[in-house]
């Protein structure tokens, strides 16, 4: 069962914050879902391999050689904020 | 349909096909459309217009769904963390629509992020059924279905990650194609599940869906997952029929919970392929019922990651003054993401967090083994499946979205198909009252020729690709 402490610490493991009004219903949400992904239990899978991926591709290489990318102007084209050719983050201590 | 479109264009002026196009677009109430790339596109038809290329869509309109990144035109998967985001790059996809002559007219309505199958979790707003604008027109990519479906543009591109191509296909009356996982490179498309997603067409018809297959087909080295190999060319074999074809019909796609009216037009399609040469027999997919948990534990958690990016950094909207580090990324994405989006990265880092990451996702990732063997096997006696693509036809808008699990249960026969890799397609096959049904082929990886075949026999033999809801 996830509980109202479950929802704050996953809201701050994923770096969203929500509202105390919202959690109530992330609560229900959560529970009802869950819920249903535990019909995987009744799957009999002891040595079974997971699927990571469905193409049998594993370790592609490539030249290591210089190509085209972007400027620094493309680059930073979109940022909302920038200071002296960079982007412009709060702080962080 | 292109392929005459094409002749049209060349005969007549492909400047002005493209404004009465337009004027459409603007005049209409599907609510399909989030950007116009209306300049541009009508510098490329004046181009063409001069000196009309030979590409395979040479002066074709396109739209492109809203997570695929183009150059100069706005992307923003229908999110409000991504509005005014302007690539300075074009996806392998739209590289080669560019090389191929195609002219893009403008970004389409989606789920906010491709999370949804109605269009409904979108920042503008629903997309309307061009067939019924009480209802959805399925999802997600529900923007690019609609134009397609209500004249807005000839032919368009979504992605597919548990049926967001198949079903607007399906609830919109069109062709939709999921390719064969690794076929199309995914450079350039906006991750959400990395491992189940495919870009694919949306068009009127079969012939035209292998045309732009081999358009956008083929390895790229900027895409880790793109299969190697020489390109496909899809157009030759087409009419080769179904003669000899033997045709799988999983028991578990159909009875409890598809809607009789949908279950009647697939039934009455199968009868349709026998008539014409192909034969069926009834197979199983045992861990059907278990697909929909294995999906959903997957897309969330590998969205958790993907989504990671969204920091209102390097892109996208930055709100507020700035706090410390973490309060000021928590805040920006609480009000830049809408509520299914922010369920889907939350239970995502649920899942993969310390203590729960066996019991879900590797649970699920064991359990999605045991559904690709469970495809693998069925093709062992048969060339393809066929089932109903989604158990019910388009539902009202508003119906569904407060209750996300009744929502999810609407992909219960698309997502097995994401989980395998395998290629389907949807294809029109008849009406539940006013509203189109679709009828799924399923078939072996990289086998997307028997696909198309089939589908291009069965259209060659049914009139419902040439209905078309009424143009308001």
């Amino acid at each position: 069962m996830i509980t109202r402490e479950d929802v704050e610490h996953i809201s701050w493991l994923a770096s969203i914050k929500i509202e105390d009004e919202e959690k109530d219903e992330l609560v229900e949400h959560f529970n009802t879902i869950l819920e249903y992904f535990q019909q995987l239990d009744e799957v009999d899978t002891k040595g079974v391999k997971p699927t990571y991926r469905v193409v049998d591709l594993a370790n592609i290489f490539r030249e290591d050689a210089a190509g085209e990318s972007l400027s620094q102007d493309q680059a930073l084209k979109n940022a909302p904020r920038t200071e002296n050719g960079y982007f412009k983050s709060p702080r962080i201590v | 349909m292109l392929s005459e479109l094409k002749d049209r264009l060349k005969a007549e002026s492909c400047e002005e096909y493209l404004c009465r196009l337009f004027e459409k677009i603007e005049k209409s109430s599907l609510n399909a459309f989030t950007t116009l790339a209306k300049e541009s596109a009508l510098k490329e038809a004046r181009l063409f217009d001069k000196n009309p290329g030979r590409g395979l869509l040479a002066g074709v309109p396109i739209a492109i769904k809203g997570s695929i990144s183009t150059k100069g035109i706005e992307t923003n998967c229908s999110s409000r963390i991504l509005r005014g985001y302007i690539p300075p790059y074009d996806a392998h996809v739209i590289e080669r629509l560019k090389a191929e002559g195609a002219i893009i007219v403008g970004k389409t309505n989606m789920d906010e992020f491709a999370m949804g199958t109605s269009t409904e979790t979108s920042c503008f707003g629903p997309t309307k059924n061009p067939w019924d604008r009480a209802c959805v027109p399925g999802g997600s990519s529900g923007g690019s279905a609609a134009v397609v479906a209500g004249g807005e543009a000839p032919c368009s591109l979504g992605s597919d990650t548990g049926g967001s191509v198949r079903c607007p296909a399906s609830f919109c009356g069109i062709v939709g194609l999921k390719p064969t996982y690794g076929l199309v490179s995914r450079y350039g498309l906006v991750a959400y599940a990395n491992s189940l997603e495919q870009i694919g067409p949306l068009t009127h018809t079969v012939e035209d869906t292998a045309l732009l297959m081999e358009a956008i087909s083929g390895h790229d080295e900027r895409d880790s997952t793109s299969a190697e190999g020489a390109r496909h060319s899809y157009l030759p074999g087409l009419e080769d029929g179904v003669a000899g074809l033997k045709i799988g019909i999983p028991k578990e796609y159909f009875g409890e919970g598809v809607n009789k009216d949908v279950e009647k037009a697939v039934w009455e399609a199968i009868a349709t392929l026998e008539s014409i040469g192909a034969s069926w027999q009834e197979i199983s997919l045992p861990h059907t019922r278990y697909a929909l948990a294995a999906y959903y534990v997957i897309a969330m958690s590998e969205a958790s990651s993907n989504l990671a990016r969204f920091d209102g950094l390097r892109y996208g909207e930055r709100m507020g003054e700035d706090k410390d580090w973490h309060t000021t990324f928590s805040e920006i994405r609480a009000k830049g993401f809408g509520p299914e989006v922010k369920r889907r990265i939350m239970l995502g880092t649920y899942a993969l967090s310390a203590g729960y990451y066996g019991r879900y996702y590797l649970k699920a990732l064991q359990v999605r083994t045991l559904i690709k063997e469970d495809f693998l096997c069925a093709f062992k006696d048969v060339d393809l499946l066929a089932s109903p693509t989604m158990p019910i036809p388009a539902f009202k808008i508003g119906e569904r979205i407060n209750d996300p699990l009744s929502l999810y249960m609407a992909d219960v026969f698309t997502v097995p198909i994401n989980l395998a890799g395998v290629p389907a397609i949807s294809v029109p096959c008849g009406f539940a009252g006013h509203l189109p049904v679709g009828l799924q082929l399923i078939g072996p990886h990289f086998c997307e020729a028997t696909v198309l075949r089939t589908a291009q026999a069965f259209e060659a033999a049914t009139p419902f690709h040439e209905a078309k809801p009424e143009v308001i």
